[in-house]
Order: C-alpha cells, then structure tokens, then sequence
C-alpha cells in the first residue's frame, strides 16, 4: 500500500523536503535551546505568518520571495531587541509575534478573496496539506537552502559550539560572536520559512525544540547531541509523514506526536539509565 | 619592552566610570595580582583588557610578540547553564578557537596541545566526562586548560579560586605559580590579599586609593598595613 502511494510525485516530494526539513531545524534547534534563543523561533514563526498574509493580500506570484527576506529582517531586529535590554527584549518579542498574527488575520479576512478563509488560515497555521501540494519549483528552492544551511553549520560547527557555550570567552579569543549570532538567527528565520511548508507556523517551535529536548535527555556531548537530534527529528518527521498519508491525519500535527512521543520516551530511558552516555 | 602596559586607563559603563587614571605595566614573566574590594572594579578592568569592552579613556598597548587573540582568559562566572551538554574535551578544545583562524576544523596540532594542556591540569583521564558533572575545582582546571589552549604567553584570571575549599584552592594557586614559574604571564584578579602577597610579583590595588608596585613596596605602604589588618580583624 506504501509502495502505491511512493509512486506519487507529490509523495516523493513530501518526504525530501520534509527530511531536509526536520535535518535543518534539528542541527539548529540545539544551539538555539541551548543559547536561550528559544523566544526567537516562536516570535520568528509568527512574523512568518503575517507575512504570508500580507503575500497573499498582495496576490504575489511567489510567496517565498517576499516571505524569506521578511523573515530575515524580523529575525535580525529580533535578536538586537533580544540582546540589548534582556527583559524589555521577551516583552517586544512577544509583542511583535501577537501582533504579527494578529494584522495577519486581520488583513486575510479585510481583503481575502478566497470562499475558504478559515480553511486557509487554519493551513498556514497548522501546515495541513501544504506539504502535499509541493510543486517542483518549491521543492528544489528548499533543497537548495536545506543544502546551504547543512553546509554553513557543518563549516561552522566548531565556532558555533563556541559561541553557544560561552560567548564571553569566544570574544575574548577573537572571535567574532555578534557576526555569529547574527548568522544563527538568518539561518533559523530561512529554516522557519521552509518549515511552515511542513508543519505550519504554530507548529515550526516543536520541530525545532522537541528532538534536541529529546536528545539530551541521553547525551552528554554536545556532537551527540546534535547527531541524535538530527536522527531522531528525520526518524520521527518520516514516520509522522507515513502515517499521516496512511491514516489521513493532519500531517504538521501527526509529526509533532510523533516527537512527543520519543521525547516521552527518552525522558522515561533518561531514568531508568540514570544518564550515563556520552 | 612591556607584554601589557596601561596609561591613564579610566573605564566604567555608559560613560560612568568606575575606575578613573590607572597606570601600571606588565613584563613578561611577571605575576600581577589585581586587588579591591568587592564592586570596585576588578573585574571591568580585566573586560577592559580583553577589548569586552571599550576604555571610557586612556591607552591599552600589548606587547609587540603577543598576537592578537594570544590571551588565555579565566571569566569570573562561566554562566554555563546547568543543562548543557559538553565533554571537557569539548570545552578545552574551544580554547582553540582563536588559532583556527581561516580555517574551519581543528587540526592534529590543535588536539595534540589540548591534549598537553588537559595532561598539565590533570583531567586527562576525564576527557569524555560531561563538564557539568564535574566538581567546582575539577571545572576551575577545565577551564584553566581552555585558557592555556589560547595562549602560552599570557594568561588573565578572574578570582579563579571563587567556591573552591581551602586544600583544592592551594592545589589551584600552586598550579598557576607553576604556570608562571615556566614563563606564563600571570594577571590574577584576587580579593584575597594574603595570597595576592604571597604569591605575587606585583600588586594593582584599586578601589578609593590606587596602588600600583612590586610586592614589597605594597607590604611597606600604608594601604595594605590597612588592608591586611581589617582582613586579620574579621
Ligand atoms: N554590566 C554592567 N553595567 C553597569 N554597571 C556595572 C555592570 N557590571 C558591573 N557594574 C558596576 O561596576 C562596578 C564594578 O564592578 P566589577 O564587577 O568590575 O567589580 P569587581 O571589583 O570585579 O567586584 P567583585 O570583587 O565582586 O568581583 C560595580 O559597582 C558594578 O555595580
Ligand atoms: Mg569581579
């Protein structure tokens, strides 16, 4: 029944981008867990969601083209208000990602000419079918940028390491932290930006949390870590995917269970091992 | 010719200063003790050196052999959060960071000095030991050898001994005298004035009075008669 569906173009599809998709954010997800930077990847999913909605206001031919470097401002200014004054900071963010859903909404109900309005709303939010309507064009611009955000943190692995764990001696040793976390936060926004294809905008902060949550509940290095989130984050979007064809669940929310589910389950491992691996 | 030499150094946050007109200089090999009280601004100073953060006025010269990015640096607080997942050999290998230059990846030489300089602080044997778990003394030299990663010339701590018990802190000034003793550079931030004096070329005293000379001349001065009887008293 498997094979049947895997002959499908949109199948096949689905499931390339949705392992780049769960590879990239996993990789990241870590330093951003680690680094507090958390906050960013949810305010950052919202503005992603305003927007869409101002692209489709705007009856653009390629939504990705405004929505990427939309994002990427959003982040970069994020990250200032987040370094600048810590606790002002968590209270703009959250301001600017309320708001961004809010003139969202607003927006796609003022000038929406779709008959289905909450039937798209609810897609851009929770991802729906999206990944299942996937064409050629799209497919190749996300493995374009999975390939370039694989090949910017493998380059960067040692340095992102150091930054992540103590930026007060990375600077100190010459290295260039701000630049860092400004190249973080850019990489996270192109990652949101692929990952509302695959699991909607509410739904991007579990993909990026829940397998490095998981990962280290076991491992004590910080390359383990990395390397069994990113495992676990393709294992667990696959079989989120597989199961959503077959059971015709919604696919965004069918990966997100699946995550909770092993992050459950290694949470209970973690106890019985007392967490000795390394 | 000085390793570090300051002038009129007057440093502080947003234009407050906190420490105003210090000057004082560094020669190789020297053992340089920073003193004060809590809150006087130890610890700026030392960000100041390390280019943390700008100068409100006056001049920071290094020496002319030092290259950029050669200082080992000893942070106060490592605000490491509790949940981090990272080897020691993680972490000592990040004190590497700066020789990587245009490079990417660590090479045979960088892990042959981590693993020399894990060997000098002894916590070899605890290479793939997950730092968090380890004690505040066994951490302390982690992070000693991260610092030696950096430089083999100069080396800037901040109260390394902070939380330390009294036999691991002796293990721990011992350890930089032999650092010293084999030609390291030693700028140690301590409020401990007894050690400072006992183990110290030369003293910083900063705070109300400023006070900068070799160990015996700050014996002599009236400052640390002060000093040292106020520490007795308590
Ligand atoms: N980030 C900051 N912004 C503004 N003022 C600060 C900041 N950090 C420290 N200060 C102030 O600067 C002064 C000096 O602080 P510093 O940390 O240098 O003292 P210290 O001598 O290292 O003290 P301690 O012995 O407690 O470590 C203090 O009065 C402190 O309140
Ligand atoms: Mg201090």
């Amino acid at each position: 029944m498997l094979a049947t569906y895997l002959t499908f173009p949109f199948v096949r599809y689905a499931i390339i981008v949705g392992t780049l998709i769960a590879l990239c954010s996993s990789l990241l997800g870590v330093t951003l867990v680690l680094k507090r930077f958390s906050f960013i990847g949810d305010g950052l999913s919202h503005v992603a969601f305003g927007a869409m909605a101002i692209a489709g206001v705007l009856h653009l031919s390629n939504n990705m083209l405004f929505v990427l470097p939309f994002t990427v401002l959003s982040a970069v200014l994020l990250l200032r208000t987040g370094q600048n004054t810590r606790i002002k900071g968590d209270a703009a963010i959250a301001m600017i990602s309320v708001g961004a859903l809010a003139v969202g909404y607003l927006l796609l109900s003022l000038f929406s000419t779709s008959a289905n309005l909450s039937g798209d709303v609810c897609s851009t939010l929770f991802g729906s079918t999206s990944i299942l309507t996937l064409t050629p064009g799209e497919v190749r611009l996300c493995i374009v940028l999975s390939v370039v955000v694989l090949t910017v943190f493998i380059l960067f692995y040692n340095k992102i390491f150091a930054v992540t764990f103590d930026e007060t001696f990375a600077r100190a040793a010459g290295t260039p932290t701000d630049a860092f976390n400004l190249l973080i936060a850019i990489v996270i926004a192109v990652i949101i930006v692929l990952a509302m294809n695959l699991v909607g905008s509410l739904l991007i902060s579990a993909l990026i949390i829940f397998p490095a949550m998981s990962a280290m509940r076991l491992f004590k290095s910080f390359k383990g870590v990395t390397i069994c989130s990113a495992v676990l984050s393709v294992t667990c979007s696959l079989a989120g995917i597989l199961i959503s064809i077959l059971a015709s669940t919604p696919v965004g929310s069918t990966i997100v269970a699946v995550n909770i589910a092993v992050f459950i389950v290694f949470s209970i491992l973690a106890k019985c091992l007392g967490g000795t691996h390394s | 010719m000085p390793e570090l030499s300051c002038s009129h150094l007057t440093l502080g946050y947003d234009g407050h200063p906190v420490l105003s007109d210090i000057s004082f200089s560094v020669a190789k090999g020297d053992y340089l003790c920073i003193v004060g009280e809590n809150g006087s601004g130890k610890s700026t100073l030392m960000r100041t050196l390390l280019g943390l953060q700008k100068p409100i006025s006056g001049q920071i010269e290094w020496g002319a052999d030092l290259r950029e990015n050669e200082i080992g640096y000893l942070p106060q607080q490592t605000t490491v959060q509790k949940d981090f997942p990272a080897t020691v050999w993680e972490i000592v290998l990040s004190g590497c960071q700066g020789r990587l230059g245009k490079r990417f990846f660590y090479s045979r030489d960088d892990k042959a000095l981590v693993r020399e300089n894990m060997e000098k602080m002894d916590i070899l044997s605890f290479s793939r030991r997950c730092y968090r778990e380890l004690s505040g003394g066994q951490q302390q030299r982690v992070l000693l050898a991260r610092a030696l990663c950096a430089t083999q010339k100069i080396l800037l701590l901040d109260e390394p001994v902070t939380g330390l018990d009294p036999k691991v802190t002796a293990e721990m000034y011992e350890l930089i005298k032999r650092l010293n003793k084999s030609g390291v550079t030693i700028i140690m931030i301590s409020h401990d004035v007894m050690t400072a004096v006992r183990y110290a070329s030369h003293i910083l005293h900063v705070g109300h009075s400023v006070f900068f000379g070799t160990r015996d001349e700050y014996t002599r001065s009236s400052l640390a008669r002060q000093f040292l009887s106020v520490e007795r008293d308590d």
